[in-house]
């Protein structure tokens, strides 16, 4: 890639979307994985007996559907990134290589 | 090829004859079931190998099947290669002994997929052709970062196959009755065949395989499970608290993770240790953009953490069927018979009978072959790609040359892997696996995250950064409880935790950004004009490399 398709590509206002969009949604995505994972673990490490307490009295204990949880929310996550991603993201990566294209003829 | 056969055919002779002889030292009856079952997924695998041969012909072919795997199926192969033995057996063996905890490190092996796909994945694919150090060194000087990441490469895919090998030995010879060297040896040679004769396209296909069948078998066993209590996951709970000697410990967190320091390295090793894996990286090439590298992502979380929900209610499942039956105890040790990794294999004979073991039996030897041939081309993709190609020959090198090198490495791995795995035999290889995570961790992952995010990031920061790093986890784990306390026998470990992530990551980091601000030669600041070429690319795709038609 030459300096002048750099600066192009550069100033193109669907390009800073483009980023700008894409680098909050994905590092907002990651931070909530992050915070719900961490947090889990750090009430296995300081608040275990929170984990342990029984739901609606059977042996059956709040950690397990916390748990499970955690797991789908996990795919979940990935499904709402992929989905965007691959619609919305994409689209204007398209239409930024589509315009350079004809700049470039 | 036909020699192949004929060495198989040679294999299949020795592991009949073997079976008459079985029942030493926790040796089984030969299961003819899983024999069979196993031949039919070696003949089958081996005849894919043929065909993928065929279609294997430049390099772009043998290290990434050619990019034209779709996000579904490269999906499987990531969970594939997730999924290996040791978590499949290992993950159901720690929920039988300790309930709960055993969740605790699924969801720690899950939640890094969600943060690759967000940071990492779309960037690998549109900036890398064949291993991560493509993406490493895109902008810095060739010959140090690939020698450092091959070299990182090499050292997690030994740690990592030394694991399953001793593993696989292991395993073989309780469910087949098979010596423990030619059950090391054999999965050598196969993986040696699969690699070498039919690269990432026989290797990813071997893998989907497999995980549709190790899925497939565990599905079964989780339902047939919870038929038992009427699909009421509280009638199984409150048994097996009934029946385990640790009764309602089992339903909350127990030891596994008790100070805040070791849960929050473990954290990081597991997280971000998944992110430097090569063998999980390399995936990201055999796909066609970044389309279906995230459809990937997005798949394989959602096989991995189906996998892992089922691989609970089995860990379950196996204290109520299998430690209530003295069938499968052994009554001198205390344990289950073969150790208690093997509560799935004996709960799949409670659920199933027979056959039904016989069929987990062979899933779980097939598991072992896809696991390594994924991590034995990684390994050769680091030798020829890295540090043949382009760090001795500085890049001028023809494709066949290079191919030939890679499969050279292929059948040097292959050996290396059989040698020590017999050496191994009867060392303990726990802290193995954890090293290798850590290494990949504390050197590969700093050194690709930055390289990709940070535009201050220069060569010399990353090769004395991400070496500080990598030194860092091997000195922790060495002086850590389980080496030096463990295995060395010494009275009390150096360093007081088993996970050195938290340490060894931070330096790592502190490093590269150190030695990345203070150096001001001209080569660094000609690295930092070219990350702006580089961002672009990694956003938008433009210049990446695409799929090629077969």
């Amino acid at each position: 890639m030459d300096l002048d398709t750099v600066q192009k590509i550069k100033n193109n206002p669907k390009y800073q979307q483009l980023v700008s969009t894409r680098s909050k949604f994905a590092w907002k995505l990651a931070i909530v994985m992050l915070v719900i994972y961490y947090a889990f673990i750090m009430t296995i490490a300081f608040n275990p007996s929170a984990l342990g307490a029984s739901m609606s009295g059977g042996v059956t204990t709040v950690g397990i559907p916390v748990g499970v949880a955690i797991i789908l929310i996990a795919f979940a996550l990935t499904g709402i990134y992929t989905k965007r991603a691959n619609t919305e993201f994409d689209g204007l990566t398209k239409e930024i290589k589509e315009e350079l294209k004809k700049e470039q003829e | 090829m036909g020699k192949i056969l004929a060495l198989l055919t040679l294999g299949a002779t020795a592991l009949l004859a073997a079976g008459g002889d079985a029942g030493v030292s926790g040796q089984r009856d030969l299961n003819i079931s899983a024999v069979v079952m196993f031949f039919i997924f070696v003949g089958a695998t081996l005849g894919i190998t043929y065909w993928a041969s065929k279609r294997t012909k430049t390099a772009k072919d043998f290290y990434t099947a050619g990019g034209g795997i779709t996000g579904f199926q490269n999906g499987l192969a990531i969970a594939g290669d997730y999924m290996s033995a040791a978590s499949f057996l290992g993950i159901s063996g720690l929920v039988y002994l300790k309930g709960y905890d055993g969740l605790i490190y699924s969801i720690g092996f899950l939640v890094g997929w969600p943060v690759i796909l967000f940071l990492i994945s779309e960037q690998l694919r549109n900036l890398g052709k064949y291993t991560f150090a493509d993406v490493a060194s895109y902008r810095l000087r060739q010959r140090p970062i690939r020698t450092l990441a091959a070299l990182g490469s090499i050292a997690v895919v030994t740690l990592y196959l030394i694991a399953q090998m001793v593993g696989s030995g292991k395993l073989i010879q309780v469910l087949f009755g098979l010596p423990y060297e030619f059950a090391v040896i054999l999965v050598g040679v196969l993986m040696i065949a699969y690699v070498a004769v039919g690269g990432m396209l026989a290797t990813t296909w071997v893998q989907v395989i497999k995980a549709v069948l190790l899925l497939s078998g565990a599905t079964f066993m989780a339902i047939a499970v919870l038929m038992y209590f009427d699909f009421s996951p509280e009638a199984l709970f409150s048994k097996a608290v009934d029946v385990h000697d640790s009764g309602l410990d089992i339903m909350t967190p127990g030891g596994l993770v008790s100070d805040p320091v070791s849960a929050i390295s473990l954290g990081i090793a597991l997280m971000f240790g998944t992110a430097g894996l090569p063998h999980i990286l390399m995936r990201f090439f055999t796909v066609a953009d970044a389309k279906e590298a995230r459809k990937s992502v997005f798949f394989a979380t959602g096989f991995i953490g189906y996998f892992y929900i089922l691989t609970f209610i089995i860990g379950f499942g196996a204290i109520v069927l299998v430690s209530t039956n003295p069938e499968y105890i052994d009554a001198a040790k205390g344990v289950l018979i073969g150790g208690n990794n093997m509560a799935a294999i004996h709960l799949s004979h409670a659920v199933g009978g027979d056959l039904f073991l016989g069929f987990i039996s062979a899933v779980a030897f097939a598991t072992i072959l896809a696991v390594v041939s994924g991590l034995t081309l990684a390994g050769a993709s680091a030798i020829s790609h890295d540090l043949y190609a382009n760090v001795f020959a500085a890049g001028k090198v023809d494709e066949k040359t290079e191919m030939k090198v890679s499969k050279y490495a292929t059948i040097a791995i292959g050996i290396v892997a059989i040698i020590l795995g017999i050496a191994f035999e009867k060392q303990n290889i726990a802290f193995m696996v954890g090293l290798a995570f850590a290494i990949a961790a504390s050197a590969n992952f700093p050194i690709l995250f930055l390289s990709i995010y940070w535009k201050k990031l220069t060569t010399r920061g990353a090769v004395i950064g991400g070496t500080l790093g990598l030194a860092t986890a091997v000195i922790l784990v060495i002086a850590g409880p389980i080496v030096w306390q463990q295995i060395l026998g010494n009275e009390e470990a150096l360093f007081p935790y088993k996970y050195p992530a938290l340490f060894s990551v931070t330096v790592a980091f502190i490093g590269i950004w150190f030695f990345s601000i203070t150096d001001n030669s001209a080569d660094a600041k000609a690295e930092r004009e070219k990350f702006e070429a580089q961002d672009i690319r990694c956003q938008t795709g433009i210049g990446a490399e695409g799929a090629v038609d077969h």
